[in-house]
């Protein structure tokens, strides 16, 4: 039963710390590259989510709806950065802050204009929707193994994309020496806007990824976006295997606290108070995780290409 | 008489002959809105010391707002209940005496600020942003992860602080007690800024490897103003929960971290006069669109992102013109 059980939670911060990289990967290559805080990240997140869904009440079809998510958070965040933010890039990170800030605001009245306060809904596809047993007896949900799949599908593309690819070569280059790269006659300016784009989409697709799991409301783009930030703080800014490796202990961190912190606790405390003090233990568990590597390496655990 | 002291003269002039003013307009629910204005202006004057003279964005200070607001709010509830204050030894039941409260809210934000300035201090720049803004949405899930406080939904403020004769549910008075301590706390900063301390504080801002070569020890000075500041805003988190008879986690939500930031800079940072200016205009703002819609924020957002692209200065730059900075 225990061990079921931790199987299962493992499982399940697995593909928690997967969403969070989906999201990581993008904020972490706008850093990196454009040495740029963008907010408005999770907002793309929470567009991604309501497309997908309108998408895909509309359409019937789960695999139209993630495609449509997507590419909607991709444009959405390639104009949001041709129009407003690529004017930021040369000015002091409280400047992006505020701006981005404002981007928030503005997407997340937008978003109650259009679609309402209430929460949407929305259930993963047919063949998706029963469990599967990895280990007999254990039956583990199947949308949620496919959420892992796609994870590390993005994670392996990812490392193809910067490894191998010409587009690849230039992200490295930006982040090292963005005039050299300037100088050397590649169009910045493209670079950044396509850069932005990915990071726009992957956003979109954890979004589109979130929505059977999650309920899709405005303010659950803030919501992960916070949790972004303490994966890529751990994992170090600008570095997209610091962001996955941050993205699993994170998850990890958070799964395994919230199923048996209160558990532990149940050991020192009477069972109502060791559920109350376990839950607030675990509510802040990933941000002490934050704290130590802080003190071990204020810098992170990896190095991006640029430093 | 210069066009910045004069500036000066006429705000401190409106914000002593508010309340008269609020009266003779026969709007005299004008009083409790420019109390409120008062109080966040006290949190965005803090911020500034720390964001417009020591160049440390901290997206977090919304954390000590709140923190300040749940000092009082806990010690009401413990002193309505007549309970024991269960994580404090001894059996203490709380008080609702301001000048216990409000001195607690300030010490109890000042340590808060000391363990989480010593960690972020150790690092800068994007770092610092985000570590400062994940360490107060810490402090939001713990707080909305405790029933006995509220949880999600707050605690109610039974009863206003007791100031000894005053009456604080008095608009009036409560309007008077808050201009004090935003003019005390002014004051303060002001003497800060202008002193040996605050030219350090500012070394830092423009060079801090000269002023470390210079025999600075910079991490001190920075973490110690970084808890003044944090004390400034737990007081002004102390007059927000009686402001509003309420306190809940939302205070310390990042949104609220960030409108104080956007007050900061709406009114010109590193100016200590401008904050107050900002927080007055963006809260008559939001007074005044949320007449016209609920969205309000669909006008603010862009606003936002309009100022920052194109008016830097800030309301006092504009109203003062010349240099940046006040000294």
């Amino acid at each position: 039963m225990t061990s079921a059980l931790i199987f299962e939670q493992t499982l399940n911060g697995l593909q928690h710390g997967l969403m969070l990289f989906l999201m990581a990967a993008g904020l972490t290559l706008i850093f990196g590259i454009m040495n740029m805080i963008n907010l408005a990240h999770g907002s793309l997140y929470m567009a991604g989510a309501y497309v997908t869904a309108t998408a895909a009440a509309a359409s019937g079809s789960f695999a139209i709806g993630v495609v449509t998510g997507m590419v909607a958070a991709g444009i959405t965040g390639a104009a949001l950065e041709w129009l407003a933010l690529r004017k930021l890039y040369a000015r002091d990170h409280l400047d992006q802050v505020l701006a981005t800030f404002g981007v928030i605001l503005t997407f997340n009245e937008l978003t109650k204009i259009i679609w309402g306060a209430q929460a949407l809904f929305m259930s993963a596809p047919d063949w998706l929707s029963g469990t599967v047993e990895i280990i007999p007896g254990v039956p583990y949900p199947a949308y949620r193994l496919f959420i892992i799949g796609v994870g590390l599908g993005v994670a392996v593309l990812l490392r193809h994309l910067i490894v191998k690819t010409r587009l690849g070569m230039l992200i490295r280059a930006g982040a090292t020496n963005r005039e050299m790269v300037g100088a050397l006659g590649v169009d910045i300016d493209r670079l950044y806007t396509v850069v932005f784009g990915i990071g726009a989409m992957l956003a979109g697709l954890a979004g589109a990824m979130a929505g059977p799991v999650l309920a899709i409301e405005v303010g659950m783009g803030e919501r992960i976006l916070i949790l972004t930030f303490v994966v890529i703080i751990i994992g170090g800014i600008g570095s997209v295997r610091g962001a996955l490796v941050g993205a699993l202990l994170v998850g990890m961190v958070d799964t395994f606290g919230r199923a048996f912190m209160p558990l532990i606790m149940r050991a020192f405390l009477e069972p109502a108070a060791a559920d109350s003090v376990g839950a607030s233990v675990s509510s802040v568990s990933i941000y002490i995780l934050m704290a130590i590597v802080l003190i071990v390496r204020p810098r992170g655990l990896f190095q991006a290409y640029g430093n | 008489m210069s066009r910045r002291t004069l500036v000066h003269l006429i705000g401190l002039a409106v914000l002593l002959c508010l309340p008269v003013l609020a009266d003779l307009s026969g709007e005299p629910f004008l009083v409790n809105v420019s109390s409120r204005v008062l109080i966040y202006a006290l949190a965005a004057v803090s911020l500034d010391l720390i964001l417009g003279y020591g160049a440390m964005v901290s997206f977090g200070h919304g954390a000590f707002f709140g923190i300040g607001a749940y000092v009082v709010g806990i010690l009401t509830h413990h002193a309505f209940n007549a309970e024991d204050i269960p994580f404090l030894p001894g059996d203490w039941v709380g008080t609702t005496m301001a000048l216990v409260q409000w001195p607690l809210a300030i010490i109890v934000s000042g340590v808060f600020a000391l363990v989480i300035g010593a960690l972020s201090l150790r690092t800068r720049g994007v770092y610092f942003i985000m570590i400062t803004l994940a360490f107060a949405q810490m402090l939001y899930y713990f707080m909305i992860s405790l029933p006995n406080y509220g949880g999600e939904d707050g605690l109610n403020l039974w009863e206003r602080s007791t100031l000894g004769p005053l009456d604080l549910y008095d608009e009036w008075t409560f309007y008077y007690v808050c201009l004090i301590a935003l003019l005390g706390f002014l004051f303060l900063t002001r003497r800060i800024v202008t002193s040996r301390f605050g030219m350090v504080i500012r070394g830092c801002q423009q060079n801090e490897t000269r002023m470390r070569a210079l025999g600075f020890p910079t991490y001190r000075y920075k973490l110690t103003a970084f808890v003044i500041a944090g004390m400034g805003a737990g007081l002004a988190g102390a007059l927000a929960a009686n402001h509003t008879e309420f306190v809940g986690p939302g205070l310390m939500h990042w949104t609220r971290s960030g409108e104080i930031m956007v007050m900061v800079i709406l009114g010109g940072m590193g100016t200590l006069f401008g904050p107050v200016l900002g927080a007055a205009t963006l809260l008559v703002m939001e007074e005044v669109l949320i007449h016209y819609t609920e969205h309000w924020m669909v006008i603010l957002g862009p606003f936002l992102l309009f100022v920052v692209l194109f008016a830097r200065r800030g309301i006092y730059g504009w109203l003062v013109g010349g240099e940046k900075h006040d000294d």
